[in-house]
């Protein structure tokens, strides 16, 4: 499916812009968004090994595990290919509650941890996702967040009485995304499960 | 109130995994170091996924497809009620994280933070994660290639999304 979106951003773009004359920005977009595509990354290092340093000192600590422990029953039945208290499930609760705060730079790291951490749980081949990696990444997508603050912060400039009140409009919003989401993904999952290692 | 709070928090959390893990006996520098080492190989580990899905979404933006989308989709969007004006919005937040809050800050300039249309958008853009980037990123840093249901999850949850952000809005601002 991702060979397919790829295809059709780029074949699309540039029949589009061929027809309106946008070719030359198009051209530009190319160069610039590879350009900060590495930027971004580069700017990922510091922060990523910063929240992985803490995190070693959380796993050393037994926080990890006291965390997992506390999820578990819950956690359990979102992805039940995880065993009891293993640290992934810590892990997920990092990322889920750092996606909450409003913490991007903090979820991503526990993000990815938390995907190696399902890596060892994949019954499929290694780049194939299991069924618990897209369960994972579909509660991701779906973003919750209690207070976004980048939002909030346009409305107060743009002379908003009364910002907060999308808050609660916006909590519906991102809770109920999530719940169809979740529930589609589990539907999917049912019809077609782990294809296993075989082709 | 809520600056404050979401400024404190990063110090307080860094303060309070040091802490435990010193009353646990961790020699917290030394962990500390080894585990930050892997940032580094993670971060690279990314850049190829990114480039790839950075440059689709970079190209498909400035070749003005999503004003065509727009006017495509238009007869659809006065059918559920949704002004042509939230449409760019819908569709770049699953795409671009600065992207969308541009488009949220055009909006809100030419209407005005108090007007519905600028509080639907708030309420869109807030309720979102960018779908794509997420995806490249968290597949790509432990080598999935083939990423099966996340992709139409993602994209359900973005559609459920948008369509509950209008309806709700519906309910709160109109």
């Amino acid at each position: 499916m991702m060979n397919w979106i790829w295809l059709f951003f780029i074949l699309s773009s540039v029949i589009i812009s061929l027809f309106n004359g946008k070719i030359d920005e198009v051209s530009n977009a190319i160069l610039s968004s590879a350009q900060s595509a590495v930027i971004i990354c580069f700017g990922l290092i510091g922060v990523m090994s910063l929240w992985l340093g803490l995190m070693r000192i959380a796993q050393e600590s037994g926080l990890i595990k006291l965390i997992a422990h506390f999820l578990s029953p819950f956690l359990k039945r979102l992805f039940p290919s995880i065993p009891k208290n293993d640290p992934v499930q810590a892990d997920i609760a990092l990322n889920v509650s750092a996606n909450a705060l409003g913490l991007g730079n903090a979820a991503t790291p526990f993000g990815i941890k938390a995907m190696e951490g399902l890596k060892r749980f994949n019954p499929n081949k290694p780049d194939v996702a299991s069924d618990d990696m897209c369960t994972f990444l579909t509660i991701n997508t779906a973003g919750i967040q209690l207070i976004p603050v980048s939002v909030i912060a346009i409305l107060m400039t743009t002379g908003s009485e009364n910002p907060g009140e999308i808050l609660l409009p916006t909590l519906i919003t991102t809770f109920s995304a999530l719940c169809i989401g979740v529930a589609f993904v589990k539907c999917l999952i049912k019809i077609s499960p782990n294809p296993g290692r075989k082709k | 109130m809520i600056g404050t709070v979401s400024l404190a928090i990063i110090p307080l959390l860094v303060a309070f995994f040091v802490t435990y893990g010193a009353f646990h006996k961790v020699p917290v520098y030394e962990t500390f170091t080894e585990g930050a080492k892997e940032g580094f190989e993670i971060s690279i580990r990314i850049i190829p996924y990114l480039i790839a899905m950075m440059v689709a979404v970079a190209m498909f933006r400035a070749s003005g497809a999503i004003d065509l989308l727009s006017l495509a989709f238009e007869p659809i969007l006065k059918w559920i009620g949704m002004p042509a004006d939230l449409l760019p919005l819908a569709i770049t937040r699953s795409l671009s994280g600065s992207g969308a809050r541009g488009i949220f800050a055009e909006i809100a300039n030419t209407y005005g933070g108090n007007n519905p249309i600028t509080k639907t958008a708030a309420v869109m853009l807030g309720s979102s994660e960018t779908t794509f980037y997420v995806l490249s990123v968290y597949f790509g840093a432990i080598g999935v290639k083939k990423f099966r249901h996340a992709v139409a999850a993602g994209i359900v949850a973005d559609l459920a999304g948008i369509l509950v952000a209008l309806l709700v809005s519906k309910l709160f601002f109109y």
